[in-house]
């Protein structure tokens, strides 16, 4: 089925093009729009759909789209989990806590729990190390981890 | 020496902070109309007294960059703020963004119009989702109060500002990359020249700026530049003002301080950072982001050519203020100011082992050096932690770090054969031992 946006982002769509001085400045903007609108990944469909409003080739967007780590090219969980592992996390005991959600998750480092629910990766730097270990939860960071704060976000999550 | 300061920090951790009234009653918006009422000759001047040396790692003049900018082009001019903070220990611009945000938009005005731009892009990675929800807010916020717009502080000189969105890429924190990634193509870095100077954003002149070296122009211009720049104690470096400092990894007290530059490493660990977790011994220090070279705390400072450096020759690296031409002449790397510090609970190969992966998981992959180089280099890493390396395989290391060096398009290359030149002279003995038990002795840990 094609893509499309609902009006409120189609809305939103024209208010991002309004800010550049040209179509082509909106490919990543646009793209995360387009991203949430499609449970959090983009398709081939999305990439014609915006290839198209933007007056581009689908290649150049196609090429942006894998540049990008935060463009998923297949369908991920409900929700999105990031353990960051670069030094000053890793110095605080990152490696805990993700040996720990991927066995309360039951999956590895770019899977997603069985239930479909969360799917987890690994960070590079979140610009968060001072208070680090650090991870993010879709849009939002937790900061100074503990394994039982770990053990709270996760149970909110599964329980979603 | 250490002075705190609180011209970026005065507002962070107060309810609101990031609000208008909130900035407003701290002194806010009195830098820009100062400025506004200066010609943008007389702005750039003004900027060049301070010594503002680039904060984002690079540590380039301000004023000077900015006087690179044409004085009469038929094309538009862009400011382009480096919101994309990723560096490894980096963590400082992030503050600024939530809860100063409107010292970033105040010296957006302030910068655009010393360089002669009606728009300035802020330019913020995709993660930061609370930094650009603020900086918006302040955005709508200046906006409705006329202060961005035809004519902000009654002035005919239109202004606006936006946020732009990366999407998870550390390499378009380099500014042509950056620039690339917001004409909305993939972040790989251009060839210099032409310098964005003279062929930036959308083929205009652009100048590329620091989040915080465009969110202290506002107290620059309150404080008036001579007299900030002589808050610090290295104004005779032409090193002027004051800046965000960081300190993570095994300290007691991680976080961001703010104080008038000068400030020591001993001063940023043990006074700042309350000393070294757990009391343990220090064996390292990275003095600004990973692509800094590391420090050992037994380094001697010996510049004998320079006599500005009387002062610290033969006194401990960690007692040398902490300056863009200090630590430069002294064989370091100032960076981003953001200290990573390593207790002796810790594996410096697994250390560099980290932050290669990190380099090889970025690197944007154009030139064949640092795309073949950082994984080679990993691969090697891989070897010796998991004991099945050779001698060889280690001296190839240095060999291979020196060929990305000075080899690539863009600095990312430097930044990445820098840890690793340093790491591996620095801690020979370290990974010599790894290769000759098969990796028997280490703890085979980072963290405490």
């Amino acid at each position: 089925m094609a893509f499309a946006l609902s009006a409120d982002r189609e809305r939103e769509l024209e208010d991002i093009l309004s800010r550049y001085p040209n179509k082509m400045a909106a490919c990543i903007p646009v793209l995360h729009l387009c991203q949430e609108a499609n449970q959090n990944w983009v398709s081939d469909e999305v990439i014609a759909f915006v290839a198209a409003r933007l007056d581009l080739s689908p290649a150049h967007v196609k090429g942006v789209v894998t540049f990008y780590t935060l463009f998923n090219q297949k369908p991920v969980g409900k929700h999105q989990v990031w353990v960051c592992q670069t030094l000053s996390c890793a110095l605080r005991g990152s490696d805990k806590i993700l040996e720990h959600c991927e066995k309360r998750l039951g999956c590895h480092v770019g899977g997603t729990s069985k239930d479909g629910k969360v799917t987890l990766r690994t960070a590079e730097c979140l610009a968060a190390c001072g208070t680090a270990p650090v991870m993010q939860v879709d849009k939002t960071y937790y900061e100074n981890l503990s394994i039982s704060e770990v053990d709270r976000i996760l149970d909110r999550l599964i329980q979603s | 020496m250490l002075k705190r300061t609180t011209y970026l920090s005065h507002s962070y951790g107060k309810p609101n902070s990031w609000t208008l009234a909130s900035y407003e009653d701290a002194g806010g918006y009195r830098g820009v109309r100062k400025a506004l009422s200066m010609t943008r000759e007389q702005v750039i001047d003004e900027a060049k007294r301070a010594h503002i040396r680039g904060r984002g790692g690079a540590g380039f003049d301000c004023g000077t960059k900015w006087s690179f900018m044409p004085k009469e082009s038929k094309k538009p001019c862009y400011l382009v703020v480096n919101a994309d903070e990723g560096e490894p220990g980096t963590f400082k611009d992030r503050t600024i963004m939530e809860m100063n945000p409107h010292a970033l938009v105040e010296g957006c005005i302030i910068g655009a119009y010393g360089i002669g731009a009606h728009a300035a892009y802020i330019y913020v990675r995709d993660e930061l989702h609370l930094s650009k929800e603020r900086l918006w807010g302040a955005i709508k916020e200046a906006r409705a109060r006329g202060y961005l717009g035809r004519n902000p502080f009654g002035k005919d000189y239109a202004m606006d500002v936006f946020v732009h969105t990366g999407a998870g890429a550390y390499i378009c924190g380099e500014e042509t990359s950056l620039l690339n990634s917001l004409e909305g193509k993939r972040g790989e870095p251009r060839l210099k020249p032409p310098f964005p100077a003279q062929y930036g954003a959308f083929g205009c002149p652009t100048t590329v700026n620091n989040v915080e070296t465009i969110a202290i122009m506002p107290s620059v211009f309150d404080f008036g530049g001579d007299a900030f720049s002589q808050l610090s104690e290295l104004h005779p470096f032409n090193d002027g003002g004051a800046r965000l400092f960081g300190v993570s990894g095994h300290v007691k007290r991680p976080g961001i301080y703010e104080a008038a530059v000068g400030l020591t490493l001993r001063e940023l660990i043990y006074d700042l950072g309350g000393g070294i977790l757990d009391d343990r011994k220090m064996i390292g220090v990275i003095p600004g982001g990973s692509s800094c070279p590391v420090h050992l705390p037994d380094e001697i400072v010996n510049v004998p050519n320079d006599p500005r450096f009387a002062p610290y020759n033969g006194k401990s690296i960690l007692d040398l203020p902490l300056g863009v031409d200090t630590f430069r002449n002294a064989g370091g790397m100032l960076g981003t100011c953001c200290a990573m510090v390593l207790s002796d609970a810790v594996d410096p190969v697994l250390a560099l082992h980290n932050l290669v992966r990190f380099y090889k998981h970025e690197s944007c992959g154009q030139c064949t050096p640092c795309r073949e180089g950082c994984g080679w280099v990993d691969r090697i890493l891989n070897k010796i932690v998991s004991g099945t390396a050779t001698m060889e395989e280690l001296d190839e290391i240095s060999e291979i770090a020196s060929n990305i060096m000075g080899n690539t398009i863009c600095a990312f290359g430097d930044g990445a054969a820098t840890p690793m030149l340093a790491f591996i002279r620095k801690y020979r003995k370290s990974f010599e031992d790894y290769v000759k038990t098969g990796g028997k002795n280490q703890t085979q840990r980072l963290a405490l």
